[in-house]
């Protein structure tokens, strides 16, 4: 579904990701790892088009999108619910999920995903009308996915999406992206939480300042010595 | 109190005048964080346009008022693209200093155009010289014309920017132009459209001043840009409704100066008062106190 072939990416003189390449196949949980400044949001970042690559190819379904706008990949089915959230504080809870179907002009089919998201997050449902940066993190976090998901994406890229959560939290929201996976959407999930991203993930690449060091199934990484010494705390 | 609500009318009628003006100000602030100088000079060519429609094709008021806003849409429009879109990652005070430059060339280049002289818009025909008293407080058609078209554009904005599919646009860019970008939304385009806005308005209001004071200079715009300008901070820059009160605060408070003291000092005040907001309350009347975010 998504190819990406030896992306490079500068900011300045700083070389961000030098030569990265990885695969996210139609129905997979893929995750990326990796310490902090190691590229990963630079990379979700230049998949959704925010960040122009200075070399390398993206392909999206066969299609060459490195150089399309975001609002077309947006089109083509990539959505991204960015590092930090970055909803839109004082709109509405209700205005940032329809922000999120911007594109669409299906007002019926709105609705009904409207109330999908409602339905999963049904405290979002309560807090509809209030100010979107009166929401808790928690809260917040999950409008950020039920925003990212108005587009009915085909591919979901998630950044960080249980950074600054409780425990409790970070499960639900762990379970709710499988869940998300489970009714039909690709997911790639960048995250801290090393341990709970491989536990649910069919494949991940681990990264390092700007390359991928490492490869492989969720479960054969969560046995290698490596990543049980940097990331998962043993 | 007869003088003063005379002075009240007075100021409402002025008030509405730089109301339109701070509101293309405060847009274009809350869009692209830009001070756009050459906003006054779009409502100067405003001004000009509508005399031409009014003196050599003897239109009506409202016609040449649609002319004047048509024209001055898509000098804004023109304006952002060749100016300022290519600076869309320059810093602030490059921006800055391009909207300088092009409110010099419009003004220079108006200048060289239509000369440097003052010039009178026709006489008023019909209703519009008519004025009405209540008690001793006259009214003057222009005045209740000034004031009508004024809030029937503003609710047009309104209307524009919360329920239209473009104005929500405009609001997510303002907010956040990387969000914006990731719900599918054409900053650029949105951008376009928050200057097309911003000078139809300034347009508009060329045309008013035009009427209501008669005599026009390729230089008017400066001053009441400026004015403008300090009433879009007084409400709070990049707030619509803020830029609406402080169009016609600043306004009342310039024609109760000249009505009441001196008229010398009608021009200081209003620059004083940009002073005190600065120290009191520099994110205006209705802006929220934020931090800088670094
Ligand atoms: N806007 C920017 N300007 C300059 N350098 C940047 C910018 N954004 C990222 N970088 C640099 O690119 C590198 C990768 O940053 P990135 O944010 O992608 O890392 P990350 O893996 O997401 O880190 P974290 O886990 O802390 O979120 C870092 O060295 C960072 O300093
Ligand atoms: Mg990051």
């Amino acid at each position: 579904m998504l190819e990406i072939n030896n992306l490079n990416v500068h900011f300045g003189v700083i070389h961000a990701l030098k030569g990265i390449s990885l695969k996210v196949e139609e129905g997979e949980i893929v995750t990326l790892i990796g310490a902090n400044g190691a590229g990963k949001t630079t990379t979700l970042r230049t998949i959704s088009g925010l960040k122009k690559p200075t070399d390398g190819t993206i392909f999206f379904n066969g299609n060459d999108i490195t150089s399309a706008s975001p609002q077309d990949r947006v089109r083509m089915g990539i959505s991204l619910a960015p590092e930090g959230r970055r909803i839109f504080s004082s709109l509405t809870v209700l205005e940032n999920l329809e922000l999120g179907a911007y594109l669409r002009r299906d007002k019926a089919e709105i609705k009904k995903d409207i109330s999908m998201v409602y339905e999963r997050f049904p405290i979002l449902k309560d807090r509809r009308k209030q100010a979107a940066g009166t929401l808790s993190g928690g809260e917040q976090q999950m409008l950020a996915i039920g925003r990212a998901l108005m587009s009915r994406p085909k591919l979901l890229c998630l950044d960080e999406p249980s950074m600054g959560l409780a425990p409790l939290l970070v499960q639900e929201i762990f379970d709710i992206i499988q869940d998300i996976n489970r009714k039909g959407t690709t997911i790639l999930l960048v995250e801290q939480n090393a341990s709970m991203a491989l536990q649910i993930a069919n494949r991940a690449y681990v990264m390092e300042t700007g390359t991928i060091s490492l490869s492989g199934t969720g479960a054969e990484l969560m046995q290698s010595e490596e990543i049980k010494k940097a990331y998962l705390g043993g | 109190m007869e003088q003063f609500l005379q002075q009240i009318v007075n100021g409402v009628s002025l008030g509405s005048i730089y109301a339109l003006i701070a509101l293309g100000y405060t847009m274009v602030y809350g869009i692209i964080k830009l001070i756009n100088f050459a906003h006054g000079d779009i409502y100067m060519l405003g001004a000009y346009i509508g005399y031409f429609c009014m003196t050599y094709f003897h239109l009506g008021v409202i016609p040449s008022l649609l002319i004047a806003m048509a024209i001055c849409t898509l000098l804004g429009v023109i304006i952002e693209r060749i100016a300022y879109k290519p600076l869309r990652n320059a810093t602030r005070i490059a921006v800055l200093i391009t909207a300088i430059g092009v409110s010099l060339f419009l003004e220079y280049g108006t200048m060289f155009f239509v000369k440097a002289n003052v010039r009178s818009y026709p006489p008023l025909k019909g209703i519009l010289t008519h004025s009405f008293k209540l008690g001793s407080i006259v009214v003057t058609a222009q005045q209740i014309l000034i004031v009508c078209i004024t809030i029937i554009l503003m609710a047009f904005l309104q209307f524009i920017v919360k329920r239209t599919r473009i104005g929500k646009a405009m609001r997510a860019v303002s907010l956040d132009r990387d969000a914006a970008e990731l719900m599918g939304i054409n900053v650029d385009n949105t951008i376009s459209f928050t200057f097309a806005l911003g000078s139809a308005l300034a347009g508009a209001a060329g045309i008013l001043v035009g009427i209501y004071y008669n005599s026009i200079n390729p230089l008017m715009g400066i001053l009441p840009g400026l004015k403008a300008f300090v009433a879009a901070v007084f409400g709070g820059i990049g707030i619509i409704p803020g830029a609406m009160i402080g169009g016609y605060f600043i306004g009342t408070v310039e024609v109760m100066v000249a009505g009441y003291g001196n008229s010398m000092f009608k021009d200081a005040v209003v620059f004083a008062i940009l002073i005190l907001i600065l120290i009191v309350k520099p994110s205006g009347l209705l802006g929220k106190e934020t931090k800088e975010k670094v």
